[in-house]
């Protein structure tokens, strides 16, 4: 492992490349048992419902997630078509893949002597044959989702369209969340 | 909405000016870059510009760049217009949230800017204001989509209507040779698939990398869609030398040209540096794909018509500035 997730010291809180804790492929698996069914849209409509009980889940949410990858709890979870790296440990905070300063030895511009995380997260995908995931587009983050618990979001299905559905060389997709379907049925 | 006829009329440049007449035409572009002052200077943006005009179809305004506050690119635009050079004003995500950026690019068109290049920007840190909060709001492959959005859709993000919607040619950047390699060309392809019309590249004085980096660009098909600049530019000194390597990442300066110019005595430096970027530029010429080339010559700007004029590209014909209305390309 090369860069110390945020519990290490200098990272914590702040965007800084993190290498997360657990191996792409555990989390590839457990991803699968997060997904959205009957049982967690309910969950998350009552969580919803309840704020004490919000706060607590989101506050657990948060923990673990900073711990595993130093997470910025924007909200809007990037992590199953990253590789599962965060791309909002990136100072930049680049959603779509690594800027043009990466150095040579794949270390970030900002913070010499630590990995770029997209550079991360393309070795985990790759390793996991997802690699084709880093060309989806990803589109603009809603900062009103900040703090929010993107799991809640996630079974509620407000991220189905946090990125699209193809690498968009083939026909232009729209950056906006929900455009498509709207201005086909204005053409329909 | 047919999804193929968007594309169609995404690929035939709506932007009237020089850059997207040679794109169209299929002529070998020549842009090169213009560094605003810090000072309320707009002389030495005139003189710069009256350097490069009849030589290049374009010439990029850069947006404090590296960080470093200077005179604001889309005013540095303006006094290119007015000095008969074609400006590509550059947009940064770094000082600006998507409102601000936004409002700049409908601007940028109303003033005639016909060209806008997009980059994430460097990040403040390097710059001469470590202090600054970075925005980045949104990223380089998001502010290309927020803009094909804006010209091709004619809405802002918000979903508001932009009555007329902007038009200018939609650019973005590239690093060719920066980690991880193997991803770099469909980085490049989802900048295409955003919206970018042509993209310039990071410095190439690695032609044989390059050249490589290309055939993985025409595999994709992204030549087709997108013209590809290459970036070029002369290294007159052993100090220039040593800063791009120690001090400016993601540039790959290759063993034979380091050797090439140590190899002569300092007072030779310069002109070696001259004649490898004016064979680079030859090569480059010639490989499949390569639409045009970028040339960055900080500080010495008035060696580009030298540097072009060695290459064997003469003036170019006279500037077709302001004239939106005889573009045959309008649409």
């Amino acid at each position: 492992m090369r860069n110390q997730p945020a519990s290490a010291g200098h990272a914590a809180g702040k965007p800084v490349p993190t290498d997360p804790r657990f191996s792409s492929r555990l989390l590839y698996l457990l991803h699968r048992f997060l997904q959205p069914n009957r049982f967690y849209r309910v969950l998350a409509a009552w969580l919803e419902r309840h704020g004490w009980a919000y706060r607590i889940f989101t506050k657990a949410e948060e923990k673990a997630k900073s711990d595993i990858f130093n997470c910025q709890m924007c909200g809007q979870c990037a992590l199953p078509a990253t590789g599962y790296a965060c791309p909002m440990s990136c100072p930049k905070q680049l959603r779509n893949g690594p800027c043009g300063g990466v150095a040579a030895n794949g270390d970030c511009e900002v913070y010499p002597g630590i990995t770029c995380v997209w550079l991360i997260a393309f070795e985990r995908a790759e390793r996991e044959g997802h690699e084709d995931d880093l060309a989806l587009l990803q589109r603009p983050v809603d900062h009103r989702q900040r703090g929010r618990s993107s799991w809640v979001n996630y079974w509620l299905g407000r991220d189905d369209e946090l990125w699209t559905a193809t690498d968009g060389l083939d026909g232009r997709e729209r950056p906006v969340q929900g455009g498509a379907r709207r201005d086909d049925k204005v053409a329909a | 909405m047919d999804v193929n006829g968007e594309v169609t009329a995404t690929k035939a440049p709506s932007a009237p000016g020089n850059l997207a007449d040679a794109l169209h035409a299929g002529r070998f572009a020549i842009t090169a870059e213009i560094g605003p002052p810090r000072g309320a200077d707009a002389e030495s943006i005139i003189h710069k510009a009256e350097l490069l005009r009849g030589w290049v179809d374009a010439a990029n305004i850069t947006d404090n760049q590296g960080g470093v506050t200077r005179l604001a690119s889309w005013g540095g635009s303006v006094l290119a217009l007015g000095a008969g050079v074609e400006p590509v004003m550059q947009l940064t995500c770094r000082d600006r949230n998507r409102m601000a950026l936004q409002a700049d690019l409908v601007a940028a068109s109303a003033v005639g800017i016909p060209n806008v290049l997009l980059l994430t920007g460097d990040h403040p840190s390097f710059g001469d204001h470590p202090d600054a909060k970075p925005v980045f709001d949104l990223d380089s492959v998001q502010l290309v989509w927020t803009a094909q959005w804006m010209r091709d859709h004619g809405k802002l993000l918000s979903g508001k209507s932009l009555k007329p919607a902007p038009r200018w040619l939609i650019g973005a950047v590239e690093n060719p040779f920066g980690p991880p390699e193997r991803f770099r060309a469909r980085r490049l392809g989802k900048k295409v698939a955003a919206g970018a019309d042509f993209i310039q590249t990071q410095f190439v004085f690695d032609v044989d990398s390059f050249a490589k980096w290309m055939i993985e660009v025409r595999d994709l098909g992204l030549d087709q869609n997108c013209g590809i600049l290459a970036g070029i530019g002369p290294i007159r000194s052993i100090r220039a030398l040593e800063y791009i390597q120690n001090h400016v990442p993601g540039i790959h300066v290759p063993e034979d040209v380091e050797r090439r110019l140590r190899g002569v005595p300092d007072d030779q430096v310069a002109e070696e540096g001259m004649r490898i970027c004016v064979e680079s530029l030859q090569q480059l010429e010639q490989i499949p794909g390569v639409a045009g080339a970028h040339l960055m010559a900080f500080g010495y700007e008035r060696g580009i018509p030298e540097i072009l004029q060695r290459a064997g590209f003469g003036p170019r014909s006279a500037p077709n500035l302001l004239s939106g209305q005889g573009s045959e390309h309008a649409s």
